[in-house]
């Protein structure tokens, strides 16, 4: 099976800190690849490599076994790689519909196409199922859930074959957290592949099929989350040490 | 407990009329300002609400005019344009000069002259955001250089000279004796806004319902669109009653007014309902979204920046041909008035927060008061002491505005 997304060997400076040093992941169709590792460990570079923001010093990145370029989010976009980023990256003073839309705007001529969007909008919101009276107030006016809840909603409005969720739940309650999973084992169910960086082991031993640790801009590995406890994960994150005897996880997981 | 139950209500009042409170304000605060003018200066003969003062009132608005909108995006984009005057004057100077000096200086090349005074401005403006956007030096320093380098390339383009007089065609640009458009037109455009306005009012409600998205209650449609309706026709009536001296001919809306008019208009409709305006305000709210959601900002702060430049060179074409002679210190100081306009308007230096409207608005209450101080003949100094006493109140009403909504 060749992977959805495939980043080999990336490597990242940013001045004299080496944020990626020679990083691989893979990601298959229909899984959830958890990312872990400490504040600082380059996840979130890692996943900006893959989403245009950044662009790494070597390395590959092939998309179904292709090698690609991606030099700008539009590149990622275009070949349905979405992202949400840790810090939401929204627009605070442009509402919801805008924040959905933006950089992918519906027009009509030269005449933004406010109707539809606002429209299309409240279909992908109330998919998430948290409840956004007043899709037209500007994001700040919004509770930290509502604004996360934007951000999903911009991601997934544009039907992702790849989806990287960079804290997706951090400004979320439990009751809300709860959609999140939910929707991530819908899109999962479709066959979408999702990157899930998360600080809640919990979150993502319930979710992730295989789970890759990152330590001071290295890969400590990549192993099946059937295969191994908390305690086994805790010392991959802390020690950057794999555990005894699991198997080599580059492919996906066995349904069980 | 009564108040705050008062003060919700009147929230609700101004949330269902669907308009920017802001802008709500500033009309406001412009009828008492020209209230208070009227009972002022009632016992004299020049009295402030004359249609006499009325209409040089909004000749006197056009220049700020033709450039507050450009500031707008300029500062809602967290960028500032210091070098409007200077830019205003050099292109200013520039077309005097095409039109008046041999080989080129024959009266027919008026309209080569205007071309090439916008595209000058244009230029200048897109050099300078060049510099901003892609070298990242801050607009304030690059713009300040300009503000240097085009005032002093003024005098040196004319050594020192004041060029004039103009073409007479150029000069009804600035609403002189022939630079009005008379009352028929007057009336055209008057009826023409308020058939759009109509027009707008109900297909965008028709096409809303269609979409089963939620409207404005048909009161609040009607009180809105009612306003806008009496503000112009008002407007026509004022600007039909001040005729020529000597005469009982309506001279009609200047044609400088209708420039300001016809560019408000444009830009108003470009912010809102365009993606360069949407990026414009993204830019301004959060640059690493902009950047992020595949928004080319580089490009966006290049082309504000000559937009900036060539309403500046367009205010400079209105500004000399009203006259009738460039000196090397038109437009002098000029910034100062637009930036202030715009932020009186309602616009945050901090950015990503400002309405074409709201500076509007602003240009028009700044020119009232000085308009209103000189009737009473009030002394220049106490007139700028005023001035900046009102831009302070306005930032600081402003700041309170956008913390209590978040
Ligand atoms: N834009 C940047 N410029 C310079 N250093 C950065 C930048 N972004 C991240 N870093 C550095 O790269 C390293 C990895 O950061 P990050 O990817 O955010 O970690 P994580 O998401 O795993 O917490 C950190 O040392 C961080 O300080
Ligand atoms: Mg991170």
């Amino acid at each position: 099976m060749t992977p959805l997304v495939e980043m080999h060997n990336i490597s990242l400076r940013f001045g004299g800190n080496q944020a990626l040093d020679n990083v691989s992941v893979n990601l298959y169709p229909g899984e959830v690849v958890g990312l872990l590792g400490h504040n600082g460990a380059g996840k979130s570079t890692l996943i900006k490599v893959l989403s245009g923001a950044y662009r790494a010093d070597s390395g590959q990145i092939r998309v179904n076994g292709q090698e690609v370029q991606i030099r700008t989010p539009q590149d990622a976009q275009a070949q349905g790689i979405e992202t949400i980023y840790q810090t939401l990256a929204l627009a605070d003073n442009l509402d919801a519909v805008a924040n959905v839309f933006l950089g992918r705007e519906k027009v009509r001529g030269v005449m933004l196409d406010e109707d539809i969007m606002e429209l299309e909008a409240r279909k992908t919101l109330d998919r998430l199922r948290v409840k956004i009276p007043s899709l037209r107030l500007p994001v700040a006016q919004m509770s930290g859930g509502q604004r996360q809840t934007v951000a999903i909603g911009r991601a997934i409005y544009f039907k992702a074959r790849c989806l990287i969720m960079d804290e997706p739940t951090a400004a979320l309650g439990p009751e809300e957290t709860q959609k999140v999973h939910q929707l991530i084992k819908a899109l999962k169910a479709e066959g979408v592949g999702i990157f899930l960086i998360s600080h809640d082991l919990h979150d993502v031993f319930d979710l992730a099929d295989r789970i890759t640790v990152m330590k001071n801009g290295r890969l400590v590995g990549t192993v099946y989350t059937q295969d191994v406890t908390h305690d086994d994960v805790l010392g991959m994150i802390i020690g950057g040490v794999m555990p005894k005897n699991v198997r080599p996880a580059d492919q996906p997981a066995p349904r069980a | 407990m009564q108040t705050q139950a008062a003060s919700r209500a009147n929230a609700n009042l101004v949330q269902s009329l669907g308009v920017d409170g802001r802008i709500l304000t500033m009309l406001v605060v412009l009828a008492v300002v020209w209230t208070v003018f009227q009972i002022l200066t009632l016992g004299q003969p020049g009295q402030f609400l004359s249609p006499q003062n009325l209409w040089n009132l909004s000749v006197q608005t056009a220049v700020v005019g033709i450039m507050v909108g450009g500031m707008v995006m300029v500062i809602v984009t967290r960028q500032i344009d210091l070098s409007v005057g200077s830019i205003l004057g050099f292109s200013g100077m520039i077309m005097a000069l095409i039109q008046t000096v041999p080989p080129l200086g024959w009266g027919g090349n008026w309209i080569l002259a205007l071309l090439a005074g916008l595209l000058l401005g244009a230029l200048i403006g897109a050099f300078q955001g060049y510099w901003v956007a892609y070298w990242a030096v801050p607009a304030f320093v690059v713009t300040l250089a300009g503000l240097l380098i085009f005032r002093n390339a003024t005098f040196i383009v004319a050594s020192g000279r004041t060029i004039g007089p103009l073409n007479d065609n150029f000069k009804v640009l600035g609403g002189g004796l022939n630079g009005s458009i008379g009352e028929f037109w007057t009336w055209v455009v008057g009826l023409v806004v308020m058939a759009y306005i109509v027009y707008q009012a109900l297909t965008n409600r028709s096409r809303r319902i269609k979409n089963g998205l939620p409207v404005r209650p048909v009161w609040a449609e009607a009180v809105v669109n009612g306003i806008l309706l009496a503000l112009t026709l008002a407007f026509v009536l004022v600007m039909n009653a001040f005729p020529y001296p000597g005469t009982n001919i309506p001279r009609g809306m200047p044609v400088p007014v209708l420039i300001t008019l016809v560019v408000l208009f444009a830009l108003n409709w470009v912010a809102l309902n365009t993606r360069f305006g949407r990026y414009v305000f993204a830019i301004g709210g959060n640059p690493e979204a902009a950047l992020l959601a595949g928004i080319n900002v580089k490009r966006i702060l290049v082309a504000v920046f000559a937009l900036m430049g060539m309403l500046a060179a367009l205010a400079g074409a209105v500004q000399a041909a009203r006259l009738n002679f460039v000196t090397n210190s038109m437009g002098n100081l000029l910034e100062l008035d637009v930036i202030a306009a715009a932020v009186i308007g309602g616009t945050a230096l901090a950015g990503g927060s400002g309405t074409i409207v709201g500076a509007a608005l602003g240009a028009l209450l700044m020119s009232s008061l000085r308009s209103g101080m000189v009737l009473m003949g009030m002394p220049t100094e106490w007139q700028n002491v005023v001035l900046g006493a009102v831009l302070l109140a306005a930032v600081i009403w402003n700041t309170v505005y956008l913390r209590n909504r978040r």
